[in-house]
């Protein structure tokens, strides 16, 4: 009680006070962002040094491995396909406030249907009808795992983090099971995965490098999602729903179909991420197709402020880290686990800052 | 398939239950905890690693697994002391934050814990079978022949139930979760509360952490916790916010990965990839069930869950 009051007289006394900004400014918005990065890295030096590594030599070798060389950089690119994909994905469903965390499971089934189509629905077709069919396979296979913690949450209320986070370990375990059994390659020398793609579903790359076609989708997505955002009814009823649900529901919107829909579309894109990813990079469907990409596009999502460019701009900057991750673990030996790290990182401190965004001092 | 299920094979079942929810049990009070006093904390999983790695390095430098457990408690307080800053002082997006924790403790307790995987456990929670009770046919061999932290949470649940239902700090706690500005009206401090939960809960969820990694499976691996973080989460709104029906909920869980253990060592033909997925199945139909009777019988979260308190803006 009395240590209460006490804080009560000294909050009194102080000449500020916070109070909420209506627009915070643009180079607020903007710097937020930036020096959460650069606070993370700091943070993450500490970390690195009390675990008795040198920082700048972690550093270094993982800035070399994303962007010293053409191959460095290609591979950056290669793995924010995936993450641009799954990014804008959750992105729509956050503006909803829905919170799906489930991409990670609607990747791998956009990936299973992908690889349904090319090697047991339509092995012999040509490579035009056939990447179509396979990417149509995984934009449903993606919202058909979207759609199940959609409808729960709309029919009957029940958490939809939870619902599509479990539904995650389910797909894993379905893709587990398929290359470990029925669509395991008999000639695989007993790893797990299916049989290489007929090469007309493999998706175009560039030049000699891995770079795929799935950039393009993730940027065409990117594109669209801004225009059905900002140009679309249905957009701005996604916008009013997520920023005040009665308000929405006493407009006459259908909240319930809205939530569905979202839920669907928001899976359906890392469905197609998960399709890129087994035509564009594996050729198969294998054991640890993803590395989280599906977590890390909550990141993603959410360091890009839930805009398209801004997912765009921040899956390239997220893929440089994992690549430079990856590069830890081979050149180093240490766990590649330092991205992830980094990442939780730097989400806090863009946490932390966003009260500088929504909060600001003013004299009493 | 029917001689499966025999009195030797429940009693086995149940007798691996009560340790294999424990762990989720420890995590679900702590997370209870939390949300009662008006906090959301998805960080679960990453405390729960974060203890399972402390509690399990802490045992391997002082090759005692008390001194782990309490190594496990500290390192989920100090967790769930990064979201309590986020959350209660900075008020930022509690759902965020506690994804942003996941992630963080999955990474870190990789990073971390890379020197430690694969060592064996110089000691371990191993069982200690209780004089005399040990010996009732069934029941002794489920309740009285398990491990000091199954011990620890058959007292720690009526303890708790007793604090929340029947003590003027539980009273206070309800409060500040169901009605903060009431509760600040009162000269109570919500924020001194709300970090005093979330740090308590956080070092539980530490807690469950090292049930696993001192406990079930005593050693060191990336992810070992599988979900069962989350899973404690869920279990949250199935207890309906009441620590004895956590309990409940957590055994019923511990009952399925007990089961699908002993069903594949039997050797049953499902393949083992459908059988793990059991757990994370019965999650999803649980938490339907319990929102739709949480709606029907009107126990709901807590008031104030999810939603920052702010002094200025009370209506």
């Amino acid at each position: 009680m009395t240590e209460a009051s006490a804080v009560v007289r000294w909050r009194e006394r102080m000449p500020l006070r916070v109070e909420r900004t209506l627009e915070p400014s643009l180079t607020v918005r903007i710097l937020v962002p930036i020096v959460s990065i650069i606070l993370a890295l700091l943070t993450g030096a500490i970390l690195i040094l009390v675990s008795g590594e040198n920082p700048i030599a972690v550093y270094r070798a993982m800035a070399r491995g994303a962007f010293g060389d053409r191959y460095g950089v290609a591979e950056t690119l290669v793995k924010a396909i995936p993450l641009l994909l799954t990014g804008l994905g959750v992105a729509i469903a956050f503006r909803m406030q829905l919170w799906n965390i489930g991409a990670e499971g609607q990747l791998y089934l956009g990936a299973i249907f992908a690889t349904g189509t090319a090697l047991f629905l339509f092995p012999d077709w040509p490579a035009v009808p056939l990447i179509t069919a396979m990417i149509l396979a995984g934009l449903i296979g993606g919202a058909v795992w979207g759609l199940i913690p959609g409808v729960l949450r709309a029919w009957t209320g029940a958490n939809e983090t939870i619902v599509s986070l479990m539904l995650n370990y389910v797909a894993i375990l379905f893709s587990e099971y398929l290359v470990h059994g029925p669509w395991k390659n008999p000639q695989g020398f007993g790893f797990p995965g299916t049989e290489q793609f007929p090469e007309a579903a493999w998706l175009p790359r560039y030049g000699t490098y891995r770079v795929h076609l799935g950039l393009v989708f993730g940027l065409v997505a990117a594109v669209v999602l801004w225009v059905i955002l900002r140009r679309t009814r249905w957009g701005y009823e996604l916008a009013v729903t997520g920023e005040n649900p009665r308000a929405a529901r006493y407009a006459g919107m259908r909240t319930r179909r809205n939530i569905i829909l979202v839920m669907a579309l928001s899976g359906a894109l890392a469905g197609l991420a998960g399709m890129s990813e087994v035509a564009g990079v594996g050729h198969q469907l294998q054991r640890n197709l993803s590395p989280g990409y599906g977590y890390t596009a909550i990141i993603v999502a959410w360091l890009g402020r839930l805009h398209p460019a801004g997912i765009v701009l921040v899956s390239f900057l997220l893929a440089a880290l994992l690549v430079g991750g990856d590069q830890l673990q081979m050149g180093m030996g240490l766990p590649a686990a330092v991205a992830p790290m980094l990442q939780g990182t730097i989400l806090f401190f863009l946490l932390g800052g966003e009260v500088l965004t929504r909060w600001r001092l003013a004299r009493r | 398939m029917s001689e499966v299920w025999t009195t030797d094979f429940l009693t086995a079942v149940l007798a691996a239950a009560i340790p294999a929810g424990t762990a989720i049990l420890f995590a679900c009070l702590g997370e209870l905890l939390a949300e009662r006093a008006g906090v959301l904390n998805l960080g679960v999983e990453g405390m729960m690693l974060m203890g399972a790695l402390g509690g399990f390095a802490f045992c391997y430098w002082t090759d005692s697994a008390w001194i782990g457990a309490i190594g496990a408690l500290a390192a989920g307080a100090a967790m769930a002391t990064i979201h309590a800053v986020l959350t209660v002082s900075l008020r930022a997006n509690q759902v965020v934050s506690g994804l942003a924790l996941t992630l963080f403790g999955t990474g870190l307790s990789s990073y971390l814990g890379r020197n430690l995987v694969g060592k064996p456990a110089p000691d371990r929670f191993s069982d200690l079978a209780i004089p005399v009770l040990h010996e009732i046919p069934g029941l002794g061999r489920i309740l009285f022949d398990q491990d000091a932290l199954v011990y620890i949470s058959f007292v720690l649940v009526p303890l708790l139930w007793l604090w929340v239902y029947r003590t003027r700090q539980g009273l206070e706690l309800r409060a500040v979760g169901e009605r903060p500005e009431a509760a600040d009206a009162m000269g109570l401090s919500v924020t001194g509360l709300r970090y005093a939960y979330v740090i308590v809960g956080g070092a539980l969820a530490g807690l469950g952490g090292a049930a696993i990694s001192l406990g079930t499976n005593p050693g060191w691996t990336e992810g070992m916790t599988a979900g069962r973080g989350w899973i404690a989460v869920a279990l949250v709104i199935f207890a309906g916010w009441n620590p004895a029906r956590a309990a409940l909920g957590a055994y019923l869980f511990g009952g399925v990965e007990a089961a699908q253990f002993r069903l594949q060592s039997i050797g049953i033909g499902v393949s083992p990839f459908f059988l793990n997925m059991l757990p994370y199945l019965f999650t999803i139909l649980v938490l339907v069930l319990a929102t739709g009777e949480a709606a029907r019988r009107r126990i709901g979260a807590p008031a104030a869950l999810g939603r920052p308190y702010l002094r200025e803006e009370r209506g």
